[in-house]
């Protein structure tokens, strides 16, 4: 039965819920079919200027030089923008949770590492003039090897594609070149199965193509602040990441958005409004800035590409014993929302299965490709494709009709979940049986049965078991185990210490972070001056919180390049993802 | 370069503006006339969202040069309802859920306003040929096609 929490929240609801089994026209809907819905786009502005960058043609390489001083004369351009220009050049969305390091530049200064990074924006009166003088820049680039594999670009001697983590994976916790999760034994889980089955997925990008390409138009206001139209799918998202690039603070910025042309999650990336605000302060007219098609299409960022590897063990009974999952998410050139897709990702692995042993290690991977953000489920929906067709074929292994199959191996209540909290108001079983029956599937007398109230939550399904240690102490990669095992992570618990916390770990009350607003000024470092915005890496100085036992050796597998040492007080903004992290309101 | 004055008949108003020679009708409705109906989705004729009836005919204001409209009579969807009455097919659109984020629903609109000009009756077949060449990406094509049907049969539905 669904759980009604009318605790929560019960100062904010109106309980006269009569809605239900009615239609109720959207408020929007009369603007949209007498076309006054206004869009970014709709907006007039006297003395508007037009933005366009300037984009490496090449996948990955030095920048030598760049000569403006053609363009700049050309006729109807008022503003020529370079790197140098961008008051806080590095940038990572996620940085307004504290999740990440700034990686990503505006404009490009000595590197280039995609085709169609923006190096040069240019405004100028007319979009016509604008595009005119884009073919007047002048850049001097010297290619570099590009690398556009997922796992290829991990490989010792990779082309670095970001300097920001010159491993080319994001660093998890700091240091971890994945995220991980491990529960019970997959080794032996898989030495006990009957079957053991393993296949790979490839997911491709996909572009979310909107109607309405991504776009701003930025403007004085009379009191000093400036609004921005803008199509954001996160209106303070964007309103946030301008502020900080900008260097502003963000009440001097008045966002107007709410109307969206198409998002699917292709409209959070704050693709132009930094630019167009920016541009906006230093020539003080209006300015707008919108993608044409082709740039929505190439450069626009799609939903990053996956590669997926499942192996599982099978008992001939059709139990699933044990199931490893290798991922590896393609986020391009930059981190951008891909970071939190791996973590949404392990959240969801094994699938709504109940299985004794399970590891997942998801890597997110720098290739030279466009970088790839959100989209409808990203992390979640392409790892659920490759559950669900490795399902079919284990249950074709254990010949076995596909939906029993996953009757059998569904969620009851009650059952432990690799991330440490018990399954609840669990329902595969019910929407398989309706499934079924509205398909005119045979299901057998057994199988209608089956409910996800009965058989879940008892003996070891309720347990969490032992999760067993490689030989350097740690929940490493069962394949990279060398020698015996020789120790175990005791049954019932779900951390190891606090130097080496496991991933799934949330604040050590399982309660929320208190939401707190990024306050840029005080700890905004001071921006390097372009274009030496890359400055060497400092020598390796192990974090005084990180101390090793003798003969352990660094999380596996060492990185490309050591970590830098950890501030102080390491503040994971990662705690805050509620439906990861256990912060969720109870 | 010199700029050309035009005129012509917009939503019924007798208007008249100077454009570039290679203006096209997108431009010179939104930025030159402030008629914001009309979007700009990709500029090559492939989505619709630009669609406006030229005399009574259906076409993609980013794909027709601004000089060619002289004299004639553009009608867009901001002069779609009589004063507050809406059309029948901006009714339907209401009742039938047949907008999402709305970027489409101008081209829409004007496309079926154009095949129920000529063809009062379609069939299902021929409402989707009509709006054949717009693209809706939040997929909602199905009410869109019931909206248009039920709008042929509403008392009405023939007003241009």
């Amino acid at each position: 039965m669904l759980e009604l929490r009318k605790d929560l929240f019960a100062d904010e609801r109106d309980d006269n819920l009569n809605v239900i089994g009615k239609g109720v026209q959207r408020q929007d809907m009369p603007g949209h079919v007498t076309a006054r819905t206004r869009f970014f786009d709709d907006h007039a502005f006297d003395g508007m200027l037009h933005l366009k960058v300037v984009r490496s043609p090449h996948h990955h390489a030095r920048i030598r030089s760049i000569d403006t001083s053609a363009a700049e004369r050309a006729p109807g351009v008022k503003r020529v923008l370079r790197g140098a220009d961008v008051p806080v050049n590095k940038n990572t969305l996620l940085s307004l949770i504290n999740f990440g390091k700034d990686d990503e530049p505006s404009l490009a200064v000595s590197k280039v590492s995609y085709k169609g990074e923006p190096v040069i924006a240019i405004l100028a009166d007319s979009e016509a003039q604008a595009l005119a003088a884009r073919k007047l820049v002048r850049i001097d680039y010297d290619p570099l090897p590009a690398v556009f594999d997922v796992e290829e670009t991990l490989k010792p001697g990779a082309p670095v594609v970001n300097e920001t983590y010159p491993g080319n994976y994001f660093e998890y916790h700091e240091r971890f070149d994945h995220q991980k999760l491990r529960f019970g034994d997959v080794e032996r889980g898989f030495a006990s199965a009957d079957i053991v089955m393993e296949h790979r997925y490839q997911m491709s990008p996909i572009e979310h193509a909107p109607t309405e390409t991504n776009g701003s138009i930025a403007a004085p206001e009379q009191n000093g602040r400036y609004v921005v139209h803008s199509c954001a799918q996160g209106l303070f998202f964007a309103l946030g990441t301008t502020a900080k690039i900008v260097d502003v603070e963000s009440n001097q910025l008045h966002f107007i958005g709410g109307t969206v042309g198409g998002g699917f999650g292709g409209k959070v990336d704050s693709l132009t409004e930094p630019l167009a605000v920016l541009g906006a302060m230093l020539t003080g007219r209006p300015v707008r800035f919108v993608l044409d098609r082709e740039e929505e299409m190439l450069y626009g960022s799609p939903r990053g590409a996956e590669r997926i590897y499942i192996k599982d063990g099978l008992m001939r009974d059709g139990r699933i014993v044990a199931r490893h999952i290798r991922s590896y998410f393609d986020a391009g050139a930059y981190t951008r929302l891909s970071s939190y897709a791996a973590i949404k990702c392990t959240a969801h692995v094994p699938g709504p299965y109940w299985i004794p042993n399970v590891a997942s290690d998801i890597y997110v991977s720098y290739t030279n490709r466009c970088p790839s953000t959100a989209m409808r489920g990203f992390g979640v929906t392409a790892v659920d494709f490759a559950l669900e067709v490795q399902m079919d074929r284990l249950a074709e292994a254990a010949s076995m009709d596909p939906m029993e199959f996953r009757i059998l191996n569904a969620y009851r209540d009650g059952d432990m979940k690799p991330h440490r909290r018990a399954a609840k108001n669990t329902a595969l079983v019910e929407c398989v049986q309706v499934a079924a029956e509205k398909a005119n599937w045979p299901l057998s007398e057994q199988a209608k049965r089956a409910s996800s109230l009965i058989g879940g939550g008892a003996g070891e399904r309720a347990q969490i078991p032992a999760t067993q240690l490689d030989a350097r102490g740690q929940i490493g990669r069962p394949d990279t185990r060398s020698g015996p095992v020789t120790q175990v992570l005791p049954a019932g618990t779900s951390r190891i210490a606090p130097s080496k916390q496991p991933v799934m770990e949330g604040a050590r009350d399982g309660r929320a972070t208190p939401t707190q607003v990024p306050r840029y000024e005080p700890q905004r470092p001071t921006a390097p001056p372009p274009p030496a915005y890359q400055p060497a890496p400092p020598p390796y100085q192990p974090a005084s919180s990180y101390s090793p036992a003798p003969g352990h050796q660094p999380a596996s597998p060492p990185p490309a390049s050591p970590p830098p040492a950890a501030p102080a007080q390491t503040q994971h903004g990662a705690v805050r993802f509620s439906s990861v992290f256990g912060t969720r309101r109870r | 370069m010199a700029k050309l004055p035009i005129q012509f008949r917009l939503n019924g108003s007798d208007r008249a503006t100077f454009v570039d020679p290679a203006s096209n009708l997108l431009d010179t409705l939104r930025r030159g006339l402030g008629d914001f109906g009309p979007k700009y989705g990709c500029g090559q004729g492939t989505c619709g969202v630009c669609t406006v009836l030229v005399d009574g005919e259906p076409q993609l204001a980013c794909l027709t040069l601004a000089v060619s409209c002289e004299g004639r009579q553009i009608e867009t969807t901001s002069g779609m309802a009589d004063g507050p009455n809406l059309h029948p097919l901006q009714d339907a659109f209401m009742d039938h859920f047949a907008a999402q984020c709305g970027f489409c629903t101008p081209g829409m609109l004007t496309a079926a306003r154009a095949l129920l000009a000529k063809n009062p009756q379609p069939s299902r077949e021929e409402v989707v040929e009509a709006i054949s060449g717009n693209i809706c990406r939040c997929t909602g094509y199905e009410p869109i096609i019931a909206a248009i049907l039920a709008a042929a049969n509403a008392p009405g539905a023939r007003r241009a």
